[in-house]
């Protein structure tokens, strides 16, 4: 094969489009993001540490770890069996159903708090009930989780559904010709081939499950050691003028970003193979 | 209820469990908490809503959000389409590096973006001084919602265009430039035709991505009713006032925009594959 040489644009121009490409990206990436560790570390390693070992930020961060924990897995399940569903099978309302996952990406983080606190607030629907019952959910750790959930419920099947409909069922179909039950099928077969897409689901479900804000900040009542997760801890502190306590929370934030940057970076080339 | 007819000759096991499960979990974290909105608009009179949705606050956030979230997401079309050409057509030391940083919006957490922001283009910080030294001050001003909306927004274009840039056939600009076209021109006339419907969709995306943002926001934008307040943070307002009817009026207004957004990318994306399926 002979190495055609393609048009393309002259040395300078090359040197002007990237320039100004990357000035983009500086202007709006890496400056702020190196600006959050600035002005973390600008205070002396020593404000930093102490601002990390923090009770109220030590709690801020185990409860976002907590409803990682928990959205993690549950929307993780969730993201396997629509896709099976979805992508193996045709069915009556199989486009709303899409249309239904896809909802909390379109909606406002804002919107998606409203609305559990129009359910489960003391005015709301359920509210009033669960009261009753001595069941607390918004203002509480259980709506921190629900907003947690519902803001991320599309990930994993949105990754899933391409990459099963890529694939077909040729595959799933001939371990079932050779004998194989349901959940062998689905262990040995169809869970191998979709590993990458599921990882690369579950990194993203991951990262938005940590820094989720805007949902979780109308749910949480912003009880410092209670309700406060770590990305609302940031507002609280910044809101008190203790930037070098607001930057050293979100460095840690930040740098969890960059470990999904990394790791999303990495899944997206073993997909491709 | 028809039968659900698999698509090749085996009939795959679990229908009826991924179904089942996928259809109560949707019922039980996205349309319950949905229908909330629903019961609490139901309730609201004419008078309430109009009074929510076309009071002059809620008209002037409407403005600035959907302004700013436009001229964002245009900044994005422009600004997104040269870094994916950049990323795809030239090498240059740092560029994988580069690649992976573009979805730093999606992987950080709103609030953290927004005081990186303000620290960066607040009047006490060095690019923040500097630039209102020439008359552009960002912070506490509409131009930081444009910047917050603009960072937000980022991803969407470039992840949109590059696949698409990536599988254009070379042989298409040879022949364009055979026949006397220069590079301007064989980008415009041949190439722009195949991108436009990722450009579209990716712009789209970030619109409606702008319109809901909130934690990136609220931190630059001096949140000034009437002047720096944004839809979402009047949400926000109204619902620490108490002023439930008020709140769900607003949001269903922006319930209803995320959705016709959604049909919208939606179609762009259909019309995107046929474009692909004839290149």
């Amino acid at each position: 094969m002979k190495v055609a040489a393609h048009p393309t644009e002259g040395g300078l121009a090359r040197l002007a489009l990237t320039a100004v490409a990357l000035l983009f990206l500086a202007g709006f990436l890496f400056v702020p993001l190196a600006a959050v560790f600035g002005e973390a570390l600008g205070a002396g390693v020593r404000a930093y540490w102490a601002a990390l070992v923090d009770a109220d930020a030590v709690a801020a961060l185990r409860l976002t770890a907590l409803a990682a924990l928990i959205a993690v897995p549950l929307n993780t399940a969730f993201g396997v069996a629509a896709a099976w569903a979805i992508a193996r099978f045709e069915f009556p309302g199989r486009g709303v159903l899409i249309t239904l996952i896809d909802l909390p990406f379109a909606v406002s983080p804002v919107v998606s708090g409203l609305v559990l606190v129009l359910v489960f607030g003391a005015q709301g629907f359920v509210g009033p009930w669960l009261a009753e019952r001595g069941i607390r959910i918004i203002f509480a750790v259980p709506g921190i989780i629900l907003a947690t959930l519902f803001v991320t419920v599309p990930f994993v099947a949105r990754e899933l559904i391409p990459v099963m409909q890529e694939q077909g069922s040729e595959e799933e179909q001939a371990a079932l010709a050779l004998g194989a039950s349901g959940w062998q099928m689905f262990r040995r077969v169809t869970l191998p081939n979709i590993r990458w897409g599921l990882l690369y689901g579950v990194v993203l479900l991951n990262a938005r499950a940590i820094g989720e804000f805007g949902a979780v900040s109308i749910v949480s009542g912003h009880i410092r050691g209670q309700t406060n997760t770590a990305p609302l801890h940031v507002e609280i502190l910044y809101n008190e003028y203790n930037f070098p306590a607001a930057f050293a929370v979100a460095s840690v934030l930040a740098l969890m970003a960059l470990v999904t940057l990394a790791a999303k970076a990495f899944l997206g080339r073993q997909r491709r193979g | 209820m028809k039968r659900p007819t698999p698509r090749r000759r085996h009939v795959l096991p679990g229908f009826g469990l991924a179904l089942g499960v996928t259809l109560t979990y949707v019922c039980l974290v996205v349309l319950l908490p949905l229908s909330g909105l629903a019961w609490r608009a139901r309730s609201l009179t004419l008078e309430q809503f109009g009074g929510a949705v076309l009071s002059e606050r809620t008209l002037a956030a409407a403005g600035l959000t959907f302004g700013a979230s436009a001229i964002a997401a245009g900044i994005n079309a422009v600004f997104g389409l040269l870094v994916a050409w950049v990323l795809v057509r030239y090498r240059f030391p740092g560029r994988r590096l580069v690649d992976a940083c573009v979805d730093l919006p999606f992987a950080l957490p709103t609030s953290v973006a927004g005081i990186a922001l303000t620290a960066v283009y607040s009047p006490n910080a060095w690019l923040g001084r500097h630039l209102a030294g020439m008359g552009a001050q960002v912070a506490f001003t509409r131009l930081g919602v444009v910047v917050a909306l603009t960072f937000i927004g980022l991803p969407f274009v470039v992840r949109a265009v590059q696949p698409v840039l990536e599988d254009l056939d070379p042989e298409v600009e040879d022949a364009a430039a055979s026949l006397g076209a220069n590079r301007w021109e064989t980008f415009r006339r041949v190439m722009v035709p195949s991108i436009l419907p990722a450009l579209l969709t990716g712009a789209t995306l970030a619109f409606a991505r702008a319109l809901g943002e909130y934690g990136s926001v609220i931190f630059i934008s001096g949140n000034l009713p009437l002047q720096t307040e944004v839809v979402p943070l009047l949400i926000v307002a109204r619902l620490e006032q108490f002023d439930y009817a008020g709140a769900t009026a607003i949001a269903a207004v922006m319930l209803a925009a995320a959705f016709v957004l959604l049909l919208t990318v939606n179609a762009l994306q259909g019309w995107s594959r046929r474009r692909g399926a004839l290149a």
